[in-house]
């Protein structure tokens, strides 16, 4: 038996992610005339909560948010605010809704969301617009602009002509592989919006923008893609200081596109696995959708997770919190000028990608 | 991957666990070789002392505690009691696990704060309710002003009285503590010795349950060759939840705070009955290990009642009840929100929870059996 070192023993145990000591950077960086403060926000997403009959739910889905929402309500100093990523509901049902929202309000905290697929096309977001709010706006908080779009629609051709009910058209956009999907967009209007929004706000101001799928293209297949994401991309690309956080992957990525920082959200649920153009050279599409390995299949929150986010002198890094596994940080590296992933950085240390068959 | 308890592999968890392991005795069946740190061989002498010192009471504040006390051979190395009591009937809040086969794991204490029985044994003598002394170097005096301890530890480790240390202390016991492993229970027999007659036919099915439906060997693991009966990991499966339901937060900050302006995670865990349901988290702070404890073996379970790291479970019976119900002792209990995601409602019939303690039954060893003299258990409130 290798005994455990007792020094290392003890630096492990301090090593992992304390709730009482957020590793804030001490780095300041002036940004224009009112430099941005440094604050935390918690980010909870993609919980798919499942409606059975009655009332009754998936237990699983229902676990995994009720367990983010109280870890989340541990973190000491308290986050200035939560936000949810997205796919609160699976199908989009107002009783998936309103049960999501009713496990979400044990949160200690002001709750902003985020619109995703799976809240949207069965009533195309009434029922969460009129129980959330508008699904884009913006808002300033201590000296960083923040950005909710929502990234979700798609050609309104497919939206309204294709399907003979809303349940329908609900269960074609949930499928991943799917010949009768349709890529996510933010579309023109909002795109119009955003222009306007960011032409009040000046250059040197740090913006954070929330989506529900990557504002970068992936992998089409599975819609880990937006098909503006260059339209919208050109329009961040003016500023100092961009971060986009986006939920819908169910995994960790990041990614870095000129001025824009790129950061994904775990789920709550369940994981998705790599796709394969993601962390191999695109060339073959997988013909099956294979679920992620867990490390152990026995615990259903491992490969699950939420994050909490720190954000200092407009650069963020995204703490996972990831139960019977171990935590990562993804942290914004000023000397490489983009995010790396602090502890599997090292070529010796990286979990090599499955391969699809 | 330093933490061998951390591997999920279980052919590499054995490479990990063989590689450095030097034996001292032959395995009993159904266990691998005692793991044993080179730098801390076992000798006759060397047990023999931390026998003597497992036994010695004089390391309490009021001459009546030792090891032995909560941990005492007629009792399957346990106490029976709910929780432990100390010097002067003071009690605290958790319930003495067994020695045997400590030996073989990879964190002590239910916690998991201490890395090896060489750092467990030092705790206890100075936690203010179990010896109660005031510091190590009041239990090294009583050492090193005894001639017969003296005599010993010169035989032992070659040291003169004033050059005698609290490693050596530890040492002696952590020798002795690694001769208390069992195995070669009727499962063993059953499993590795090929004898099928050696559980009844009621243990037999309830190994189907242990190993299907009851969701049990996914933790308490048995292996192509042996059982431990643990993953050496830690988990919430909601046991002590109720007792501080809407209060974590508030604990778990207190706690932090105390813990950074030096409180000693020993004393606080022992003596706060709230500090102590934060399981792992006390140790670790991570956000995910609240309320998580480490996986107990299993063997000799029928004799080492009661059961949970707060002692709350009062038979074997109750505890299977327990798992049964999804992590709650009555199945219109909330669940705790930290509850591990391996722990859910198992919906076992009355037939398969009476095998499955059955089954339980069966991980007695013959020479454990024979040691205990009583299972008569103190529910002390």
């Amino acid at each position: 038996m290798s005994r455990i070192n007792r020094r290392n023993f003890l630096k492990k145990g301090g090593a992992l992610l304390a709730a009482s000591s957020l590793p804030l950077s001490l780095v300041e960086v002036a940004f224009g005339k009112a430099a941005p403060e440094n604050f935390t926000f918690a980010y909870l997403s993609d919980s798919h909560i499942t409606h059975i009959k009655g009332k009754e739910f998936v237990r699983n889905w229902d676990r995994g948010l009720i367990r983010a929402v109280a870890e989340a309500n541990l973190l000491t100093p308290r986050p200035d605010f939560i936000f949810y990523g997205g796919d609160i509901a699976q199908l989009g049902k107002p009783e998936e809704i309103d049960h999501g929202l009713e496990l979400l309000g044990a949160l200690h905290g002001d709750l902003h969301h985020v619109m995703g697929e799976h809240d949207y096309y069965l009533d195309l977001g009434e029922h969460w617009r009129k129980h959330i709010g508008p699904d884009h706006y913006s808002f300033d908080h201590k000296g960083v602009h923040f950005v909710v779009l929502n990234s979700i629609l798609t050609y309104d051709d497919w939206t309204y002509n294709r399907w003979d009910s809303p349940m329908r058209r609900m269960q074609e956009m949930a499928r991943l592989d799917n010949p009768n999907g349709s890529p996510f967009m933010v579309g023109d209007s909002q795109r119009e919006w955003l222009r306007k929004d960011l032409d009040k706000v000046s250059k040197d101001t740090p913006v954070v923008v929330f989506s529900h799928s990557p504002l970068q293209k992936i992998y089409k297949g599975w819609n880990f893609w937006t098909e503006d994401a260059e339209q919208v991309q050109a329009l961040l690309e003016p500023f100092d200081k961009v971060t986009v956080l986006y939920g819908h992957v169910h995994q960790i990525q990041y990614n870095q596109i000129g001025n824009i920082s790129f950061n994904s959200a775990m789920a709550t649920a369940w994981p998705w696995p790599y796709p394969a153009s993601f962390t191999q050279k695109a060339s073959y599409l997988p013909k099956l959708t294979v679920d992620m390995n867990r490390a152990d299949p026995f615990f259903e929150r491992d490969a699950t997770g939420w994050q909490f986010i720190d954000l200092h002198t407009g650069d963020v890094d995204v703490h996972y919190v990831l139960p019977d596994n171990r935590n990562r940080t993804v942290a914004f590296d000023d000397s490489k000028g983009h995010p790396v992933d602090t502890e599997y950085q090292p070529e010796s240390k990286r979990i090599p990608p499955q391969t699809h068959y | 991957m330093t933490i061998p308890g951390s591997c999920r592999n279980i052919l590499l968890c054995l490479v990990i666990t063989g590689v450095s392991a030097l034996a001292a005795n032959a395995a009993p069946l159904g266990l691998p070789q005692t793991p044993v740190p080179e730098d801390n061989l076992q000798t006759p002498a060397k047990i023999k002392l931390g026998d003597r010192l497992f036994h010695e009471k004089r390391f309490s504040v009021d001459g009546k505690v030792s090891c032995a006390t909560c941990h005492a051979k007629e009792k399957g190395f346990t106490d029976h009691r709910r929780v432990s009591e100390g010097h002067n009937g003071l009690l605290g809040t958790r319930n003495a696990p067994t020695v045997i086969n400590a030996a073989y794991m990879e964190t002590l204490f239910w916690d998991g704060r201490e890395p090896d029985l060489e750092g467990q044994s030092r705790q206890p003598p100075v936690n203010p309710v179990e010896g109660g002394l005031p510091d190590l170097d009041a239990l090294l005096e009583i050492i090193r002003n005894d001639p017969s301890y003296v005599k010993e530890f010169r035989e032992v480790f070659g040291v003169d009285a004033g050059d005698i240390t609290i490693e050596h202390y530890a040492e002696a016991i952590a020798s002795f503590e690694r001769t208390v492993v069992a195995g070669d229970s009727p499962f063993d027999h059953y499993l590795y010795g090929g004898d099928m007659s050696a559980m009844n036919e009621a243990a037999i099915r309830g190994f189907e349950v242990y190993t299907g439906q009851g969701r049990c060997v996914s933790c308490h693991i048995v292996e192509q060759t042996q059982a431990l009966f643990t993953d050496n990991r830690f988990h919430n499966i909601g046991v002590g939840f109720k007792n501080i339901r809407g209060r974590v937060g508030e604990i778990a900050g207190e706690f932090l705070q105390a813990k950074n302006q030096g409180a000693d995670v020993d004393k606080t865990v022992l003596s706060d009955p709230d500090a102590s349901e934060l399981g792992r988290f006390a140790v670790s702070e991570d956000i995910n290990q609240v309320g998580a404890f480490k996986t107990p073996t299993l063997r000799n379970i029928a004799l080492t009642a009661p059961y949970m790291h707060d002692g709350s479970q009062e038979t074997l019976e109750d505890m299977v009840e327990f798992y049964n119900n999804g992590g709650r002792v009555n199945p219109d209990d909330p669940f705790s929100p930290f509850l591990s995601g391996g722990i859910r409602p198992l919906n076992l019939s009355d037939q398969q929870k009476a095998d499955l303690v059955e089954f339980l039954k069966a991980l007695t060893s013959p020479e454990i059996a024979a040691q205990v003299t009583s299972t008569e258990i103190n529910m002390v409130e």
